[in-house]
């Protein structure tokens, strides 16, 4: 399955997308912040990046920005994870390079749908 | 696949409560006036977790209540709004309010609806109070214009009501760096294809020569015939996340009536070929890409079977999923809220953070630990004596694994002074508005790390002792002024390392302690001879003691009865000692002095006839040999021992645990003079051994309680020796008859 890089400053998300995604069998690495991610995702490619968009350190649309500047992350599907649901921050996430988002508060199940309509 | 979210709950509450701690100590240092961008985002990014977890684990009341606090913090985070004083205020009563329905929560209780009600009218007032920023406000503020986005479900439900089967014809021309978003076309046309049945035509025509191609650019377009139950939200949805960056048009075709299954049939012969003949390099990830849309055309004569394939497969489809999922789940959610609070919440378990480096330590201990083991076991293989010196070497680095390993998990134990520190800025805020008082509070070495228990009960003897500085210590501002200091008092909280102790002061440059009353109140309470005169630190001393209070009326702020006497014993009983310094008009410091852990202390060993005790160092003053000519017998009181200008009494340790061939003679032995409570006491013993590193078996749980021991160990040669209790011994000392009694009923 699909290897997956979960970002957020949150312990008790990152425990509910970890669980959930290892659930549904794919592999998941977790990362507390921006700089943290990048600092992994400069080692390693993923397949999917999921990110919150607060986070302390380094933000996830800077950390976005920052992936899509990487050889190996120019074509990676990234989701931001994002509690502001009007356009102009839609529009900002898109703007520094994400795939889409999703909507919080969600469920397991609406992660797992978003993930699958990514994935594929 | 259903997942119960409670399992994440006790993170979610643990996290809450470390960020409402956060907003709190920022709030509070923007109502000092520091408000930095660091400050304002750290709490607001801590109420949006908040939110955003409570959302997601169910708890929607407390989600609701954060998000008015959020709105409002993020405006103050935009500049949209100043943090004024009414501001903060309310919203550290929000902050309140958030606690104690999150622990409401955790505990399974019922939240006190009422008062946060009352605070979020209060949130609602200020944010709608001031007509400027009405515009923002009034966008983001209705909490539903965010929920109804979250239910992706209600674009879902309405279709059943309007579609029938009906063609789309959608156009999709992606622009050059679509790609590059992480979007694929593929996918999403395979997301059309679970809506309904779906013909693909590409159009290459704007596909460079080879020579001139950007592998990571897009230059096909395609247009999509999507027919059966579908309606356009659908269509949008799966186009959302590209949209503005592609050129899209949607359109309804005539509707085909009951031949449009037949159109598109037809349709689609012609496509299939030219399809087919895509060139491989046109997308980065070409293969797949050429593959799957070559095969899409192929499909689509099965899809009808694919369109129902996902749907009972559980895949969900654009509409339909979630419009399924959230139906099915949100029930059991809601049912699952309103069911916890009946539910008796289980107490987590007292857990400990424990950095990874710490954990990463122990781990390289423990491995250094197995090799020194190894190498143990081969000299022991075959031993002569020629390998005595790899055995001493072998036995040296185990003792100091041993060692390193020990201090390794006593870290672990071990949590900064600043989670005890960290409720004060509160504290000096709340009481300080309430006396009418102006105080800045100063803490230093809140990184001092002290054992988690220690931590745990010397929480209250110092809230304690900062209400009674704040109480009585430092002054009104005009009394200040009159006295020719700032207006503003200082208290300053301080920890450091000192040998094996923990030393915190607390510090205020208030009045000092008030002597006069003080020897008043004690003369009046019977505790002190009116007669006597004692030195200034004898009648600080005083406070200390059982029953006394000198506040005027029990105030609600300096503790009710509870005393500096109940301070000093619950101090001494972790082992530590608390003593107070005062200069009128200067101010005063208490000084608590504390082992790091109460598990392991330090040690010196005594020996007295043929045993051995232990008298734990930091009671230890100093060790004198004795002068005979300053000891003094008193009739039914024993010796007393003048030590500089001090008389202390001077215990026999054979005379109390009743020994039989120490040492009489007082100028063979050694004196040591030990810190008793308030005193100062003398025991003899023949003579001091080592010092050492003493772990505390309880003597209680093992056997029984012993006057005079506090306590049992076992020394390296494997022997037991007891620890000194010094108050109990004093006991003894003074009961002879007791210890008398005692020891015949030994005997006998």
């Amino acid at each position: 399955m699909a290897n997956i890089l979960a970002v957020d400053d949150s312990a008790s998300m990152r425990q509910m997308v970890t669980f959930t995604l290892q659930g549904a069998g794919h592999k998941v690495t977790v990362a507390d912040d921006g700089k943290q991610a990048l600092d992994i995702a400069q080692r390693q490619s993923f397949d999917l990046v999921i990110t919150d968009v607060n986070m302390p350190v380094m933000d996830g649309l800077t950390l976005t920005r920052q992936l899509r500047q990487l050889a190996s992350f120019k074509f990676t599907p990234i989701l931001v994870l994002t509690t502001e649901a009007g356009p102009e921050k839609k529009q900002e996430g898109r703007a520094a390079g994400a795939t889409g988002w999703l909507i919080k508060p969600f469920n397991p199940e609406q992660l797992l749908a978003t993930v699958k309509k990514v994935l594929g | 696949m259903s997942i119960d979210v409670s399992q994440f709950h006790s993170v979610f509450f643990e996290e809450s409560f470390e960020g409402l701690d956060i907003m709190e100590s920022g709030l509070l240092s923007m109502s000092q006036g520091e408000t930095d961008d660091d400050t304002v985002n750290g709490i607001f990014r801590a109420a949006h977790s908040i939110k955003g977890g409570a959302g997601t684990f169910g708890f929607n009341n407390i989600s609701e209540f954060t998000h008015g606090l959020e709105t409002l913090l993020d405006q103050i985070r935009n500049g949209q709004r100043e943090a004024s004083h009414d501001v903060i205020e309310t919203l550290l009563s929000a902050v309140d309010t958030l606690r104690e329905m999150l622990t409401a929560v955790q505990d399974g209780s019922d939240i006190d609806t009422e008062k946060a009600e009352q605070v979020s009218n209060a949130l609602e007032q200020i944010l709608h109070g001031s007509a400027a920023e009405s515009a923002t406000t009034e966008e983001e503020l209705p909490p539903a214009a965010e929920s109804i986005e979250v239910e992706t479900a209600d674009s879902g439900v309405q279709p059943e009501t309007q579609t029938q089967a009906q063609t789309w014809l959608i156009k999709f021309k992606p622009l050059p760096h679509l790609l590059q978003t992480g979007n694929e076309p593929i996918r999403m046309f395979h997301e059309l294809a679970e809506l309904g049945d779906l013909s693909v035509e590409v159009n290459e025509e704007e596909l460079p020569p080879f020579t001139d191609l950007d592998p990571e650019s897009c230059y096909l377009s395609w247009e999509l015939t999507l027919s059966g139950d579908v309606d356009e939200a659908a269509i949008n949805e799966v186009f959302e996340w590209v949209d503005g960056d592609c050129e899209l048009s949607i359109e309804r075709l005539e509707q085909y009536e009951a031949d449009d299954e037949q159109a598109i049939t037809t349709a689609e012969p012609e496509p299939e070929t030219e399809q087919a003949d895509i060139d491989e390099p046109v997308v980065p990830d070409s293969s797949l890409m050429e593959a799957e849309t070559a095969e899409a055309p192929n499909v689509t004569e099965e899809v009808p079977d694919a369109i129902e394939a996902p749907t009972t497969t559980e895949v969900p489809t654009a509409t339909e999923a979630p419009a399924a999922t959230s139906t099915e789940v949100t029930p059991p959610t809601q049912a699952k809220t309103e069911a916890a609070p009946k539910k008796k919440a289980v107490t987590p378990d007292a857990s400990i953070r424990v950095g990874t480096d710490k954990v990463d330590s122990l781990v390289n201990l423990v491995g250094e630990l197995v090799i020194t083991q190894s190498m143990l076991g081969q000299i022991g293989d075959n031993f002569d004596v020629s390998m005595l010196p790899q055995l001493i070497d072998g036995l040296e680095q185990l003792e100091r694994n041993t060692r390193e390993l020990q201090e390794s998990i006593m870290r672990i134990r071990m949590l900064p002074i600043s989670f005890v520190f960290n409720r004060f800025p509160r504290l000096v805020h709340d009481m300080t508005s309430k006396l009418g008082k102006q105080v800045e509070l100063v803490l230093t070495g809140e990184q001092t790390e002290l054992d988690k228990t220690v931590m745990e009960k010397i929480g209250d003897p110092l809230v304690h002792l900062v209400r009674n500085s704040l109480d009585h210590g430092l002054e009104t501002p005009e009394k200040r002024l009159a006295a020719n200091k700032p207006e503003t008092g200082m208290l300053k909280l301080n920890a450091y390392h000192q040998g094996g102790n923990i030393v915190i002061e607390i510090s205020d440059d208030g009045a000092g302690l008030n002597e006069e009353k003080i020897l008043r109140k004690a003369i009046e309470k019977g505790l002190v001879d009116p007669n006597e005169s004692l030195s200034p630190d004898k009648i600080h001393e005083l406070i200390f003691l059982p029953g006394f209070s000198t506040a005027d009326q029990v105030s609600d702020l300096s503790g009710r009865g509870v005393g500096m006497d109940v301070v000093r014993k619950n101090i001494n009983s972790l082992g530590g000692v608390v003593e107070v310094k005062s200069s009128p008009g200067i101010g005063s410091t208490f000084t608590i002095r504390l082992p790091l852990t109460l598990a392991i202390m330090d040690g010196q060993i005594i020996q007295v006839a043929n045993q051995r005790y232990i008298i734990p160092l930091i009671s230890i003053i100093e060790s004198v040999e004795v002068d005979l000519s300053k000891v003094n017998k008193v009739t039914g009181k024993g010796e007393l021992y003048k030590i500089r200008d001090e008389y202390v009494p001077l215990i026999r340790l054979t005379k109390v645990f009743n020994l039989e061939g120490g040492i009489d003679n007082l100028e063979d032995g050694l004196l040591v003079i030990v810190d008793c409570e308030d005193y100062k006491v003398g025991l003899f013993v023949d003579e001091l051994l080592a010092q050492q590193q003493v772990v505390i078996k309880s003597l209680e749980t093992n056997f029984r309680k012993v006057k005079g021991v506090a306590g049992a160990t076992i020394l390296g040669d494997g022997t037991v020796a007891l620890i000194l209790d010094i108050p109990g011994l004093m006991t003894m000392h003074k009961e002879p008859t007791l210890v008398k009694k005692i020891s015949t009923a030994r005997v006998a």
